[in-house]
């Protein structure tokens, strides 16, 4: 037998083979060909299943059962919409680039010093240079959503950040509708700046929601990376996260998870240039039928850099947690410390929590750690505190609210903290 | 860093000649003919005198087995085998099952005793102080059980003790009630292909409310060239019973690879206890990755009853690739499962092994500690799950696995699945992975140690926590293994 | 007044309390001595509502409410208080949140008010101060490095804070040096009133030369088997607790 073997196609992986087609028609021919290629990488395993090993834990193509429609130019109300929900971030920096239905809002934009922004949509159409950014991250272009990214998307901003005074971007993403959408997002950090990106998801309406945020960190720079998920619970969501970082970097990225129906994040993160510093935390919390994933891979290529990755899940009713997280050392990053841990709190007997911490090392010369936990509250500390008079309800929030908290201490930029504060509050007094 | 740069030195180094066990005995040999085929399983069962019912479960195991794949998920790497190119049965010629060890074959006794496992049990008996440490042993050669030793005590006790191929003999019911409940037929690749040519290996029944009089033991030697060797043994501790098991393995230095496929099913019944210790020392293989053994075995015991337990240890330094997962099913309330391991690979050696705790009772626990050092060219993985069932209400898991790396040319890997399906169970999991802290060395070299006393030491100290949990007379063993294995990685 | 009457109570069916009585009237001061294993902790335990001990007979009221209707945030509400043996550490909770947060909790339930922010801290201070406890300690998360003399002036801190009517101290004298002894037993002893009545169990004597009480209980297996004033206390000092071993099988 030599003939291929042509696998059966789901509704879902005929719909985006379709949609492929009739988006890629108006393309230049250049670009054509790197889509195709991209495709071409989605298509020849079609939508991951548990069986393939990275999405064990998460079978998208039994979550996946259609595929949406690609989202229809923004209307002037959709834009109207975006506004309102974006304002309850107030001022979060002094540039901003806002993203609607994965298309690049020029009237809402603001600029800053500093901060290049160059809508990715007018860098294809001019071929600009700044193209030669996409795809430098680290990303594997295998990777499912990833390689639909890289087919797809059409929009979002290329941007470099140059100043050596802390300079804050607010990423706003924003979606309003049941459609599919795109976005790829490149943030090049220029050697010793220093920058904060924001990141923050809202919306309503049951999307399905591919991002790609790309950062390529400069000699000693240093970048702290906040992103708040608060999509529809409706949502399916699919995120990648990948920073390389160049020498001397200091970076972090610590991440709220609370929207969506189904979430998958991931994060690849590499070190290319020694003496840098990573680290990664997170708080993902659900309830209902909700599902929950966070990946990691975090690779160390170099010498002597250190990361730290504290990510904590909170599940009630059926809810699903996952957590993934490789530590790669290889066989020349010799001094390399990097500890992992991921905690989970499970409220209700039928939510469920799935952990793979783990380790690859080549090195000898390293200290790496993982550790990872589940169960429910403690009893014995919920006694101690109703002992002095907390009711359950209080008491256990409490202590819920304690083991975020350990993530949330590092954040050092006092807006974001009290937003990722006040929004898992939210979602504690109604558990949903 | 002179020591890592020593310790490189010194792995280059490493010869065969640290493999004690690699000589050959020279024995005339009848072997099935090559390769693998529903005749040959016929031969086999034939030549075992097996039951019609036991020909037809072997004979739905080879075809199942031929529509499966040979699976790809471990960190190992090696050429595809060729099953048609091997032997799936060799007996020493005109072997006739002994009657008494007086009716071994000299020859034999003589390979057990440089492997230093005395057969005759006045030996026995003369070479250990005190008569509670006797050992019972079944001497597996190839494909047959060639002794078995203390049988008429164990009988008194009522526990039984033979080769399984006795066994299916003369206890049908018991191997046909047990054999492929624990680990079925369809189970994966290599132990599908057990359940084809299994040759020989133990069958252990210790009775209601009997707690075993010694400690049993197999010995498993592989002596033929291109033969595979694919034991099984059945372990059945009845209501309220204990039993302490004990299993050795060599095999001799040949270049080519040799496979070893095999299954080992422990069932443990209300309030019972199994404790299985394999100290696994097969041929590893030369400092270039030449010749070894491939060791791909399924253990599994399931904890039948209520306060069932069963505890693996298991001390691996030999083999040129390990694919093993000892693993408890936890299916009595209140079962306990434990698995200590120490798992050491050097030269081009490839571990692949950890252990499933699957909790399916109300208040079951289990516990792993785990232990690799890598060191030479090898790669060292553990490779675990640990997971409660919707219904396994308060749950418990305690896991530790720490990996030692010596040398930079070595890799040491972990990867567990922690899967809690209920919020009652409560599962704690660490894992580090350092090298030796040079100024843990500086501090022994400065009270007077070498440098390879120093890490003998260290090494030790990191594994104490397993080796403790080994029998006496075992453990005394492994360590001196445990140093030989690290020659020339050492120093 | 706090009444207990022919309590008996068990662990995973092991019947710890065997038909135990005793009345603990306000500005009493009770001590329970008695071997190991006798069942004093299991008692506090009982009393303040720990889920894992089953009440299989006889009762326990609160000013004649019964206890056993009661969650354990509720009976703390109602002015029981129990001053554990092991403190727990809570990370990520500091101490301070953790006091307000009980504090108004009790006030809500009696339908009192919550205290104002500043309100509450100077009630905090003038009363840490007295215990030595420093405003960095009421910083840190709740016992979480704490030292285990730190820990039991802490439990004496939230005693004073949350004022309750009966006071239940389980071996507080465990691990305590004699200078954190008597820190603590002074922070006891200033809260002693008319209105309001104490239990101290202990295995030794020494806490009682600090804390003097006025009645003296013997406890073993499960039951009281002897009541006297504080001269019970020395004698059992002096003779040990093998009289009572046994003595009520």
């Amino acid at each position: 037998m030599t003939a291929d073997i042509q696998p059966i196609r789901t509704a879902a992986e005929t719909a985006l083979a379709e949609a492929f087609a009739r988006f890629k028609q108006p393309l230049p021919a250049g670009e054509i060909a790197r889509r195709d290629a991209a495709f071409a990488e989605f298509h020849k395993a079609g939508l991951p299943h548990r069986r393939v090993e990275e999405w064990k834990y998460t079978d998208l193509r039994a979550a996946m059962r259609e595929a949406k429609p690609l989202a229809e130019p923004n209307s002037a109300a959709v834009v109207a919409m975006a506004k309102t929900a974006i304002a309850q971030f107030g001022s979060l920096g002094a540039a901003r680039a806002v993203i609607v239905n994965g298309q690049y809002v020029q009237d809402l934009a603001q600029a800053a010093d500093g901060v290049e922004i160059t809508p990715l949509a007018a860098a294809l159409t001019e071929s600009s240079d700044l193209l030669a950014s996409l795809g430098q991250s680290g990303a594997p272009a295998s990777n499912t959503a990833v390689a639909l990214n890289n087919a797809f998307a059409s929009d979002g901003v290329l941007v470099r950040m140059s100043s050596r005074t802390k300079t804050t971007l607010h990423l706003a993403l924003h979606q309003e509708g049941d459609h599919a959408s795109y976005t790829r997002i490149v943030v090049a950090v220029d050697a010793g700046a220093e920058v904060e990106l924001i990141e923050t998801h809202t919306g309503s309406g049951a999307h399905q929601t591919n991002t790609m945020v790309e950062i390529l960190v400069g000699e000693g720079a240093r970048v702290a990376h906040y992103k708040l998920q608060d999509e529809s619970r409706e949502t399916l969501h699919l995120a990648t996260l990948a920073a390389k970082l160049e020498g001397g970097v200091n970076f972090s990225s610590t991440a709220l998870t609370k929207g969506a129906n189904l979430a998958r994040q991931q994060i690849f993160l590499t070190f290319a240039g020694e003496h840098s510093e990573a680290v990664l935390g997170g708080v993902s919390l659900a309830g209902a039928r909700r599902h929950l994933d966070t990946t990691l891979f975090v690779d160390h290529a170099v010498p002597n850099c250190a990361s730290r990755e504290r990510y904590k899940t909170v599940l009630t009713d059926d809810a699903r947690g996952v957590f993934q997280g490789k530590i790669l050392v290889r066989r020349d990053a010799q001094k390399t410390d990097g500890q992992m841990k991921s905690d989970a709190l499970l409220l209700s007997e039928s939510a469920e929590m799935d952990l793979k911490p783990e380790l690859e090392i080549y090195a000898d010369d390293v200290v790496c750690a993982h550790g990872a936990t589940a169960g429910a509250i403690d009893d014995e500390l919920l006694f101690y505190l109703m002992a002095r008079g907390i009711p359950r309800a209080e008491a256990e929030t409490l202590m819920i609210t304690a083991f975020a908290g350990e993530v949330f201490e590092g954040i050092e930029n006092d807006a974001v903290r009290d937003i990722f504060v006040a929004s898992a509050q939210n979602w504690l007094s109604n558990r949903g | 860093m002179p020591a890592v740069q020593e310790t490189v030195e010194r792995v280059r180094q490493i010869d065969v000649d640290q493999y004690k066990y690699g000589f050959v005995t020279d024995i005339e040999t009848e072997k099935a003919p090559q390769g693998l085929s529903e005749e040959i399983v016929r031969f086999i069962s034939a030549r075992k005198e097996e039951p019609e019912w036991m020909l037809e479960w072997r004979l739905d195991a080879y075809r199942r087995w031929l529509t499966m794949r040979e699976p790809t998920w471990a960190k190992v790497d090696y050429p595809k085998i060729n099953y048609d190119e091997l032997y799936y049965y060799a007996a020493p010629k005109n072997f006739v099952a002994p009657k008494s060890l007086d009716d071994v074959d000299p020859e034999l006794l003589r390979t057990y005793e440089k492997l230093g496992i005395p057969l005759r049990e006045q030996e026995m008996l003369a070479g250990v102080e005190g008569a509670g440490s006797r050992v019972a042993v079944d001497a597996v050669f190839d494909s047959v059980s060639v002794a078995t030793t203390f049988k008429k005590e164990l009988a008194a006790a009522g526990v039984i003790f033979m080769p399984i191929s006795e066994a299916i003999r003369e206890y049908p019911e018991l191997v046909r009630k047990y054999l492929g409940s624990v680990v079925p037929v369809t189970d994966n690749f290599f132990a599908t292909l057990n359940s084809a040519v299994f040759s020989d290996g133990s069958f252990v029944y210790v009775p209601k409310g009997v707690r075993c009089p010694m400690e049993l033991s197999t010995y498993f030697r592989i002596n033929e060239r291109n033969t595979g060797q694919f034991e099984r043994t059945l372990i059945i501790a009845d209501e309220g019973s204990y039993v302490s098991y004990l299993e050795g393995c060599t095999a001799p230095q040949r270049d080519e690879n040799q496979l070893h496929a095999a299954v080992v099913e422990l069932i443990a019944l209300d309030n019972a206890e199994i404790k299985y210790s394999t100290v696994q020392n097969w041929y590893p293989g030369d400092v270039e990755g030449k010749g070894g053994i491939y060791n791909f075995v399924t253990k599994r015991g399931d904890c039948r009853g209520r306060k069932a337990k069963i505890s693996w240890t298991q001390v691996e330094t030999g083999s040129a690739i390990t694919w093993k997962y000892p693993s408890c099913i936890l299916r009595g309330d209140e079962s306990q499962g434990e698995f200590y391991s120490i798992a050491i690979s050097n030269g081009r050696q490839q571990v692949d092994s950890g252990t499933k705790m699957i909790h399916l009772g109300k208040n079951t626990t289990s516990k792993i500690i785990s232990k690799g050092i890598a060191a030479g060219k090898s790669e060292n993985t553990y490779r675990g799950l640990v997971s409660a069932h919707r219904k396994a209400t308060n749950a418990r898991n305690f896991t530790n696995c720490d990996s030692l790396l010596i040398g930079d040319q070595c890799g040491a890997h972990t990867v567990p699945y922690i899967e809690a399906k209920t919020s009652t169970a409560i599962f704690e999991h660490e894992a580090t992975t350092s090298k030796i802290a040079e100024d843990q060395l500086f501090y022994c070299q400065q009270r007077g140690l070498s440098e390879e006393e120093a890490i003998a030491l260290i090494v030790n100290g990191f594994v104490k926590e397993v080796l403790q949990h080994l029998p006496m007379e075992f453990a005394v063993e492994a360590q001196k293994l445990i140093s030989i294995s690290l020659e020339g990685s050492v120093g | 007044m706090l009444e207990i009457k022919n309590l008996h109570a068990s662990v995973e069916d092991n019947e710890i309390l065997k038909g135990l009585d005793l009345v603990i009237k306000p500005g009493e001061v009770h001590a329970i001595m008695g071997p190991n294993g006798s069942g004093k902790s299991t008692l506090s335990y009982v009393l303040a509502g720990k889920e894992d001990y089953e009440v299989t007979e006889g009762s326990a009221t609160l000013d004649g409410e019964d206890l056993f209707e009661l969650e354990a945030d509720e009976r703390a509400a109602k002015g029981l208080f129990l001053a554990f043996q092991y403190p727990l550490e809570i990370p990520g909770v500091a101490t301070m949140t953790f006091l307000k947060a009980a504090l108004n909790a009790q006030r809500r339930a009696r339908g009192e008010g919550e205290l104002s922010t500043p309100e509450f801290m100077k009630q905090v201070r003038e009363k840490a101060d007295g215990l030595g406890i420093s405003t960095e300690m009421l910083k840190r998360a709740l016992n979480v490095g704490f030292s285990g003399g730190e820990k039991k002036r802490n439990e004496i801190l939230q005693m004073a804070l949350l004022e309750p009517k009966y006071c239940i101290l389980d071996e507080t004298d465990s691990g305590l040096d004699i200078d954190a002894l008597k820190i603590v037993a002074e922070g006891v002893n200033a809260l002693r009133a008319k209105d309001r009545g104490f239990l101290v169990i202990t295995h030794y004597q020494r806490l009682l030369d600090h804390i003097v009480p006025d009645i003296v209980h013997v406890m073993s297996k499960g039951r009281i088997v002897r009541t006297g004033g504080p001269e019970l206390a020395h004698e059992l000092e002096a003779k040990g607790y093998a009289d009572y071993v046994g003595a009520a099988a």
